[in-house]
């Protein structure tokens, strides 16, 4: 895969949108990392198509974890290249600029700022500019309080709107930082293992938000819950000892020997 | 106050009026009776406000603008400063300047030129840093500068390398202490262990004049509603909002797009020109500026006044300082070798009793009022009153 790279390296990823003419919106090829001699990630080679939903299982130190914040910018490879559409290269970027380029993450640990509400949350994730002046003199306006409206809407948190977020339940708090990645518009959304304590109906109604999701932003879900990921999945990849092991849908990849062999297996036992 | 007028009942001015005008009102009418009893009645009346009383009042207020900016870092963004002393200590230094050079030749060398100090140094001319120091505008501009410039630099190398909880708290301790250790040295040009003092005249006023006490006082009110009208509106921006996101989710506000460390080393220096402005206004009052300020000491008990006061509320860290100053006071006249115990029992039980410090005292207070006077009017406004949001609440309104 050629990377061509258009106009000046990037010093700033502000106003810029990925090239997706070749309709991949990440290319993550041939990334190793190592912590202590331990390798994490072992010449990896992932594309994730513009507009798609992917799930990535593997079993506890596959490589997923690491993976999202090789992405992300919270980690450097050792080698290889990471690419957002085909120019954005995100190894010169840092977490702030790949999130303003478009890169939106959920955390495993639902993350949002307990103190502020639930409103305040989502104010402070509208895209636009994120510099100290602007914050300072910032006023909102009627078009984003709309978007805040209608991302309260889409996570059903309207109710709770003037909650402080501390005081939502943990599956309200899994959502309430979905909508917070949807207000600031990614082209990319990771979202790392969205259902854990969730209720069986929480799950469903995740379930149809994420892939309600797809098509206007692409999605790469990392979850243990197969069912859940049955539910949702087009396209499986499952990562171990931080390779691609196998990739395709979801009975595909069951049917698989190796994928079999090394991580249904081991789930078993 | 368009409000005031509207509103029927007392609860509701309370609650439409935000805390800012709360705190104001009360610091200008305090503001107003001091002047007035310490002018209009004679010593021996019953309602005189001493000249000693003045200055002892204006060195609390002093103490509470050190402590807003403390809590303005500490309470909001959680950065736990054990240092603040130094840029109050810097502040002090750069009015200590000024007013050495005010004394001219009426020193005990009587050099028109030189402090004592240099002159007993066998100093020939001033050091280049205290070039200009006899001017009002450059001292000014050194009150904001010095602290400011300080807290740019260390904020930068702390910040951007992500330091951060006790090991940044040690930090600004480290600092405060190796500026207590240079400022020691006769050699550093701010008069060593004896620090700046024998002041004569601030801006051509006899600093022995009661008025000019009195004036000071008054300014020094006049700093801290101003500072505290500052603190207010970044607080309640946007940028008070991804302050206080970092305290509690950093990570999260990088991965939203945010620099964090740019927001903490603006919070930072803006809190550390608040404590320079404090500092200056402090040592024309208390007439000395010596280098037992930068001391580690002085900046956990900035940080105690905040806990006990309450912090996370502006008004809070008023309260602390100025209650805590006022035990110190009394209780050091009485029994002084007992204050320490008795700070740290107050620190302690605070802790555990109080954990949103007095200012949450007031806060149920006022939760209390407002759930009762909802029942009697059987009120619409459905909103949660915790604690926490009650101060963001009333002032959205």
């Amino acid at each position: 895969m050629i990377v061509d790279k258009q106009g000046s390296p990037l010093s700033s990823a502000d106003n810029l949108s990925p090239d997706t003419r070749h309709g991949m919106i990440l290319y993550v090829e041939d990334v190793s990392v190592s912590f202590d001699g331990f390798k994490a990630l072992n010449d990896l080679n992932l594309y994730i198509g513009d507009g798609e939903l992917r799930c990535l299982i593997g079993a506890n130190g596959a490589g997923k974890t690491t993976l999202m914040d090789v992405i992300t910018g919270k980690t450097r490879p050792d080698k290889g290249k990471v690419s957002f559409g085909q120019q954005i290269d995100l190894l010169e970027l840092d977490e702030s600029e790949i999130a303003r380029a478009g890169i939106g993450r959920k955390f495993q640990k639902p993350t949002v700022f307990e103190a502020l509400s639930v409103f305040e949350n989502i104010e402070l994730s509208l895209s636009g500019d994120k510099g100290i002046w602007t914050s300072l003199f910032h006023k909102l306006s009627g078009e984003q309080k709309d978007k805040i409206d209608e991302v309260l809407k889409t996570i059903g948190l309207e109710p709770e709107r003037n909650y402080p977020a501390g005081r939502l339940s943990h599956g309200q708090k899994q959502w309430l930082e979905i909508g917070m990645l949807l207000a600031a518009e990614p082209r990319l959304l990771l979202v790392d293992e969205p259902v854990t304590g969730m209720t069986t109906q929480e799950t469903e109604r995740t379930a149809e938000l994420l892939t309600s999701l797809a098509g206007k932003h692409s999605v790469v879900v990392v979850e243990h819950d197969m069912a859940f990921v049955r539910s949702i999945a087009r396209k499986v990849t499952v990562l171990h000892q931080g390779t691609v092991l196998a990739e395709g849908s979801m009975d595909e990849v069951q049917a698989n020997k190796d994928v079999r062999e090394v991580y249904l297996g081991e789930e078993q036992d | 106050m368009k409000n005031l007028l509207n509103s029927p009942s007392v609860n509701n001015i309370t609650k439409k009026m935000s805390s800012l005008h709360f705190v104001i009102a009360i610091l200008f009418v305090s503001t107003l009776y001091v002047t007035v009893c310490n002018l209009m009645f004679a010593e021996g009346s019953l309602l005189h406000v001493s000249d000693y009383t003045v200055s002892l009042l204006g060195k609390y207020l002093c103490y509470a603008l050190l402590a807003l900016a403390v809590d303005l870092v500490w309470g909001y963004c959680g950065i736990l400063s054990l240092g603040h002393g130094a840029f109050f200590a810097l502040g002090g230094y750069a009015m200590g300047m000024y007013l050495m050079r005010q004394i001219g030749d009426r020193g005990v060398y009587g050099n028109p030129e030189l402090p004592d100090f240099m002159v007993f140094l066998n100093w020939t001319e001033l050091p280049w840093y205290w070039a200009g120091s006899d001017n009002a505008l450059v001292m000014i501009l050194l009150v904001f500068a010095g602290p400011g410039l300080l807290a740019y630099i260390f904020g930068m190398l702390a910040f951007r390398s992500r330091v951060s909880g006790v090991y940044l708290s040690i930090m600004t301790q480290a600092m405060t202490y190796a500026l207590l250790l240079s400022f020691f040295r006769n050699e550093m040009g701010f008069g060593g262990n004896n620090g700046l003092t024998d002041f004569k005249e601030i801006f051509g006023f006899s600093l022995q004049s009661p008025d000019t006490k009195l004036a000071l006082f008054i300014a020094t009110a006049v700093m801290l509603a101003i500072g505290y009208a500052i603190s207010h509106f970044i607080v309640n921006s946007k940028m008070g909002r991804v302050v206080t996101a970092i305290r509690d989710a950093e990570n999260r506000v990088r991965f939203a797009g945010y620099k964090p460390e740019h927001y903490k080393v603006w919070i930072f220096v803006v809190s550390a020109m608040l404590a320079g402005v404090a500092g200056a206004l402090y040592v024309p009052q208390v007439g000395i500026i010596n280098p037992g300020e930068f001391s580690p000491l002085n900046s956990i008990e900035i940080v105690i006044w905040v806990a006990i006061g309450g912090r996370g509320t502006l008004y809070g860290a008023l309260i602390g300082a100025i209650v805590v100053s006022y035990a110190k006071t009394r209780f050091t006249a009485i029994m002084p070798e007992a204050w320490l115990f008795g700070l740290g029992g107050l620190f302690v039980l605070v802790t555990l009793l109080l954990p949103k410090g007095l200012a949450g005292l007031v806060i149920n207070l006022m939760d209390k009022i407002e759930s009762s006077s909802n029942k009697q009017t059987a009120s619409s406004n459905s909103k949660p009153t915790t604690a926490s949001k009650i101060e963001t609440a009333a002032e959205k309104k």
